[in-house]
């Protein structure tokens, strides 16, 4: 009885999941911001910076590739509070809720077609880098598990981004609150420059946070180098997102929808 | 005769708004209640709690039976819902919207597709089928999302302002889908701020007015009590409105309803023949008119019958009543 209710909450998932999808097809310039963002950065940072930050460009993509990822994913995950805002705004989810299915199935489809959304992210970056002269130094199986790494980061740091869309009212108050916690995020890390010219304060946040940690765990996976001291410290920071905001996030939305 | 939706005491207040504050409503199995009111009367909330979307503060209610707070899941599987706004996915089509809400419904991927199909075929959608919802105009939209509150043949449907908005063509082919599915032995409660729409489709008609129901019956019952019609004079100078005021009192048995502003004046009355007695009267006393005419009454003239004051709502949109 209750596998069969499991599996049917489950399928309908899936097929929530399929509208995300969809959706994501009918606009594909709703990727912008993980696709075309991230391209302009990488282009910009690489040859304007890149002589002068590491001496030449191709050095400098090396470790550039790395953290735009991560950074890429974190952006990714944040999407998805404001798609679900706009959901519960637009009344779409009144017609899922008058239905006689579980009530997590329309976020359990969000999130699953969010992780459509960083696939092609990761490849679409991937692709772009290769072009640029950038090399995997290590081997498919280890660019495999950097790619998973990155997905699973997404999979953790997007119950912010559901807690933040179900408390705020408007899909615009979402997204403003998502820049503002976004920036210190990724330019507060190692993923453009090396935190040793960063004054105390800033070093202190940059060394430790979960962007710099994650940026050094694939730059080890992808180039080589020491890996286990950042991917454990990665590790904990997305137990530890999981652990606040997975609650948080699931109240939220009980209360709302 | 079972009864389908019975509702007792609801209340639900937000800070000072009572948007219900003790109605009670009963739908027998198989019949059309028309819920009739003006803006923030009430109806939408009415509605999303016997839809199980909005926890009651107090009250309760049951369809067939089920709680809507205790066992919602038992009332979704029996209900279909049209929210006052198209709830459709816009940036998916026809044909995927309602594949979407059939296979949520368990229906194989065939028979999803065979359902959507079918439905939108019923809503004469099917040239449309294969396009984005956003651009549908508001008629095909009000349709979809009709279509879309059908998919799981449910036997109470909520239809919250199905036709406002949409110009008479449309609003015809509304009313022809819930007769047929009235026909069908569909239950049905339907809101609306059109007295017309309720008399058309509506076997009782229930008034709102700030969270109460007013008044409750028949179509017929209800326009005995209000009048079937509506005398309407504007006398050519404003210095006439005191004499024409007592003529139509005199001849209506009713005070008419004054406005200064528009120098327009109204009475309820059930003899369309009046009409000529009167235009009699007012040559005998050498009053002229600019305009002079019966119609059926406005929602205000409802409220004002039924309540003995106007509605609120109405009182700002006096300047279009014409
Ligand atoms: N979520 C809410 N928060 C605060 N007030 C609300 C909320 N929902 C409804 N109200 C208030 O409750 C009252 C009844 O609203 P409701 O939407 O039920 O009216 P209605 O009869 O459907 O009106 P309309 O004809 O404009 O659709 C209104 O005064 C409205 O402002
Ligand atoms: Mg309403």
């Amino acid at each position: 009885m209750s596998t069969i209710a499991l599996d049917r909450g489950a399928r309908h998932g899936l097929t929530l999941a399929w509208r995300g999808v969809l959706k994501i097809r009918k606009n594909p310039e709703q990727l912008a911001d993980v696709t075309i963002a991230p391209i302009i950065l990488l282009v910009m940072f690489t040859y304007l910076f890149g002589g002068a930050l590491a001496g030449n460009t191709d050095a400098y993509l090396q470790t550039l590739v790395p953290g735009v990822l991560v950074m890429n994913i974190l952006q990714a995950s944040m999407t998805a509070g404001v798609q679900l805002n706009t959901d519960v705004s637009k009344g779409v989810f009144d017609r899922f809720r008058a239905m006689p299915i579980a009530r997590s199935a329309p976020l359990v489809g969000a999130v699953l077609a969010d992780v459509v959304r960083y696939v092609v992210c990761v490849a679409v970056l991937l692709l772009v880098a290769t072009v640029m002269g950038y090399r995997v130094q290590t081997g498919p199986v280890e660019l495999l598990v950097a790619c998973g790494l990155a997905i699973l980061f997404g999979l953790c740091f997007c119950w912010a981004a559901v807690f933040i869309g179900m408390l705020l009212k408007t899909p615009q108050a979402v997204q403003g609150i998502m820049i503002v916690l976004i920036m210190p995020l990724t330019f507060g890390s190692n993923v453009f420059v090396g935190t040793e010219t960063m004054p105390g304060w800033l070093r202190a946040w940059a060394d430790v946070s979960p962007v710099s940690l994650l940026s050094d765990a694939l730059r080890g996976l992808m180039n080589g180098g020491a890996i286990a001291g950042p991917l454990a410290g990665s590790l904990v920071w997305m137990a530890a997102a999981v652990a606040v905001f997975f609650p948080l996030a699931t109240w939220a939305y009980r209360k709302r929808v | 005769m079972s009864v389908a939706i019975r509702a007792h005491g609801l209340v639900k207040h937000y800070g000072e708004t009572k948007a219900l504050d003790g109605v009670d409503l009963e739908v027998p199995e198989g019949k059309v209640v028309g819920v009739l009111g003006p803006n923030g009367a009430g109806k939408t909330t009415a509605v999303r709690v016997l839809a199980t979307l909005l926890r009651p503060d107090a009250g309760h209610a049951t369809v067939h039976g089920h709680d809507v707070v205790k066992n919602p899941r038992a009332v979704r599987s029996l209900i279909g819902l049209t929210g006052q706004y198209a709830s459709v996915d816009e940036d998916l089509s026809g044909t995927e919207n309602l594949v979407l809400l059939a296979r949520l419904l368990d229906h194989s991927r065939a028979g999803a597709r065979a359902r959507a199909a079918e439905l939108l075929e019923r809503f004469e959608l099917t040239d449309a089928a294969g396009r984005a919802a956003k651009t549908y105009s508001g008629g095909m939209r009000r349709r979809l999302d009709l279509a879309a509150s059908l998919v799981g043949n449910p036997s109470v449907l909520y239809l919250d302002e199905p036709t406002t908005g949409l110009d008479p063509h449309a609003r015809n082919e509304v009313w022809a889908v819930v007769r047929r599915l009235v026909a069908d032995g569909v239950t049905v409660l339907l809101t609306t701020q059109y007295l017309e729409e309720a008399d058309q489709l509506a076997d009782t008609i229930t008034v709102f007015d700030h969270g109460r129901v007013v008044a409750e019956g028949r179509p017929d019952e209800l326009k005995r009590r209000i009048g079937s019609q509506t005398l309407q004079v504007r006398p050519t100078s404003a210095r006439d409105l005191d004499a024409v005021q007592r003529i139509l009192a005199d001849l209506t048995g009713n005070a008419p309803m004054r406005n200064d502003d528009t120098g327009l004046l109204t009475a309820p009355v059930d003899d369309p023949v009046l009409l000529s007695t009167l235009v009699r009267k007012l040559d005998d006393a050498g009053i002229t008119a600019d305009e002079l005419a019966l119609r059926l009454p406005s929602l205000d003239e409802v409220f004002l019958a039924l309540t003995g004051k106007r509605s609120e709502a109405d009182k700002q949109t006096e300047g279009s009543v014409a």
